[in-house]
């Protein structure tokens, strides 16, 4: 083939607005990106004047996928302004209710947005006729999280419970019980998604990059902790503008990142290579299964990576609620926080790979500068670079297929596009 | 001004004889809505017996023009939006604004209580320019719609009752009481009396105060109710001890375009 035009107008089955635009000319490829045209929403500039209580409430707005992993980084940034400690039971309920999200955000990604690529349909729905106990899996582990989510904040889409410092509502012991049965029959569910996964025929593609996470010794981390990467880089949270190094790109209104090399990649796969060893036994036999073994640098497998968490989120959600009951469980109130003039940065592993909050609060409490970098924004580069990359090895299929696994690709960084538009934009093509 | 419409869409796609077509689209949102639309499908699977979703790009990679309802999420917030909100209103017979961004412009209309040029600059620096945007607008700005569903998010039961009335030719079960309501019959305790503030006395309720019952004070997510107190509101949140800007920042949180819109 010499010549050929794609131009999907606004990628299906992601999150938000984007176009892929590629153009080749005489075999040679003269465009190859994804574009972002999602409407700027501005929350850095409205949120200034705001008091301290309101930031995670309005932030959670950003994302209707993880709209608790935002709460969670807003709160985080807010309490380390104003040296708010959490009780350790705080601490328990903010990651089960994170865990809760990161299960909800993979389930809807892998299940509902990959698979039919590889079931050949449009969509989930189709399914309910032909592959029933597939759909009906799907719903059972996306209710099970969402349950979970809103027994601990309230709802899972912008969550109510979570406040500066803790929590204004404390589950039962009897919720608690019920819901670690839930979970530990949702074990079989687990097994049978990672066979499913495991047999599914991921696109062949491999380019190595630099993967970014937090990192923890003693956990999988998720909220907090220090940023490394796999070029061996590491950083305190505070330092993270030293890693996003955002700049512009002339053929787009895009802002990018890079550190090391041209571009990095976050998200499931970067924290699977980064943090094998901190992953449940469970899941690591799921990885195993999955043909996955760090260093992975196939991007398409950030899907199977989600595989991977999901079980180890189910597993650790059954010992946080295990610590949650021989600790006892009481309502609690959260601290007094004292506000003064002061900045906080925070930082979470949220499904799509690494999210900071930086606020700087005045004397009475109001925000005065903020700053949020996204996950997918991080991604940008190195999807590009894939695209780049991938292109010149199906440049001889047939133009349908190339439009495919292009879209594929751009699906597998489960690229959440509404969250990213707080910051970028694009001209319609 | 669809009514003609009709007849054309019903006429078309014996495939699905039957079913009512339904689409959905969204603005500048955070999809929150349809990831709750999606989930009433976990306990609702059988909505699916009656609609056919022609159009819902966040799930599906079919996209068809032919659907008689459309649900659309999201602010309007640029010029281009306008003409494909127009669009829709075109093909639509009932077109339904889905969510708080839709029906009340919610947070998004944070950004009108500062200079535009400002808000711009702060978050695009001296690539501002690049960036196409106007106060955000309610879709009611722009066209006629024929029901909302207020909330951020909507509410799961809420959504499908809404659809089993527009099936069956009824006016959508929207309150028009106050949160307060919701709230006595639920026995919770005043959120008032425990030093928190809330927004339940002139609030829409329909949310089963769900923001009261999980300690918190209602948001004014949902839009107020027709003909709300303000005044007394405003005197309520006096007592309890706010300062003006902070009974505006409860007036503004969900309802700044309404308050901006009164203003002038």
């Amino acid at each position: 083939m010499s010549g050929m035009k794609i131009e999907v107008h606004h990628v299906t089955r992601v999150e938000g607005h984007g176009n892929i635009v590629v153009d080749v000319k005489n075999g040679e490829i003269k465009e190859c990106r994804f574009e972002v045209v999602e409407a700027p929403r501005f929350f850095e500039a409205f949120v200034r004047g705001r008091p301290y209580h309101e930031l995670s409430h309005i932030t959670s707005r950003i994302c209707g996928i993880c709209a608790v992993g935002h709460a969670t980084t807003s709160l985080r940034a807010t309490e380390k302004a104003f040296g708010v400690e959490l009780s350790e039971q705080a601490w328990l309920l903010r990651k089960l209710n994170f865990h809760g999200e990161i299960i909800d955000s993979h389930v809807l990604h892998t299940y509902y947005l990959v698979a039919p690529d590889f079931f050949g349909t449009h969509s989930v729905i189709p399914l309910v006729e032909t592959h029933r106990e597939v759909v009906e899996r799907a719903l059972r582990i996306k209710k099970l999280s969402g349950d979970l989510c809103a027994m601990v904040g309230g709802r899972h889409t912008h969550p109510i419970a979570m406040t500066v410092g803790g929590f204004t509502h404390t589950p039962t012991e009897h919720e608690l019980r019920e819901m670690k049965e839930r979970l530990e029959a949702a074990r079989a569910d687990m097994d049978a998604t990672v066979d499913l996964f495991s047999t599914l025929p991921w696109p062949e593609f491999e380019r190595e990059t630099e993967y970014v996470s937090l990192h923890k010794d003693d956990e999988y981390a998720f909220i907090d902790g220090t940023i490394v990467t796999s070029d061996g880089f590491s950083y305190p949270i505070e330092d993270y503008k030293k890693v996003t190094n955002e700049y512009c790109v002339p053929f787009s209104t895009a802002k990018w990142t890079k550190h090391n090399r041209d571009s990095y990649m976050v998200g499931a796969l970067a924290r699977l290579n980064n943090n094998f060893d901190q992953l449940h036994p469970r899941a690591k036999e799921a990885a195993k299964k999955l043909g996955l073994q760090p260093i992975v640098t196939n991007p398409f497998l950030n899907t199977a990576a989600q595989v991977v968490e999901m079980v180890h989120c189910v597993e650790d959600c059954i010992q946080i609620i295990d610590e949650l009951l021989s600790r006892g469980i009481k309502p609690e109130e959260p601290p007094a926080v004292e506000v003064k003039a002061s900045e906080g940065v925070g930082a979470c592993e949220v499904p799509r790979g690494i999210l900071f909050h930086h606020y700087a609060y005045g004397e009475d409490g109001r925000c005065t500068e903020a700053n949020c970098i996204i996950p997918t924004n991080q991604n940008m580069a190195n999807l590009n670079l894939d695209m780049q990359a991938l292109l010149p090895q199906i440049l001889d299929r047939p133009q349908e297929e190339i439009r495919h696994l292009l879209e594929m690709l751009v699906r597998a960084y489960d690229p959440c596009i509404s969250c990213s538009a707080h910051f970028l934009t694009v001209e319609f093509v | 001004m669809a009514g003609n419409k009709s007849q054309g869409a019903k006429s078309q796609g014996a495939k699905s004889q039957g079913k009512v077509k339904v689409a959905f689209f969204d603005f500048a949102c955070c999809e929150g809505c349809q990831l709750t639309v999606i989930d009433s499908l976990q306990t609702h699977l059988d909505l699916l017996e009656a609609v056919e979703i022609v159009n819902f790009r966040e799930a599906s990679s079919e996209g068809r023009q032919d659907y008689q309802i459309a649900f659309v999420e999201g602010s309007i917030t640029r010029e281009q939006d306008e003409e494909r909100l127009r669009r829709i209103r075109e093909q639509a017979d009932i077109l339904v604004a889905l969510g708080a961004c839709a029906h009340t412009a919610g947070v998004n209309a944070l950004k009108n209580l500062k200079p535009l040029d400002e808000v711009r600059q702060y978050v695009y620096g001296e690539h501002a320019d690049w960036y196409d945007t106007y106060p955000a607008r309610p879709i009611s700005a722009v066209v006629e719609v024929d029901a909302f569903i207020p909330g951020c998010p909507i509410d799961r039961e809420e959504f499908v009752e809404v659809v089993k009335a527009l099936l069956v030719g009824k006016k959508p079960p929207i309150p028009d009481y106050p949160v307060c309501v919701e709230c006595k019959l639920k026995g919770n305790v005043c959120v008032f009396h425990v030093g928190k503030v809330c927004m339940g006395p002139v609030t829409r309720a329909g949310c089963g105060a769900i923001c009261p019952t999980y300690g918190d004070g209602c948001e004014g997510c949902r839009g107020l109710i027709p003909n709300p107190n303000e005044n007394a509101m405003e005197e309520v949140l006096d007592e309890a001890g706010l300062t003006l800007d902070e009974i505006m920042d409860r007036f503004t949180m969900f309802n700044a375009y309404r308050e901006l819109e009164a203003g002038e």
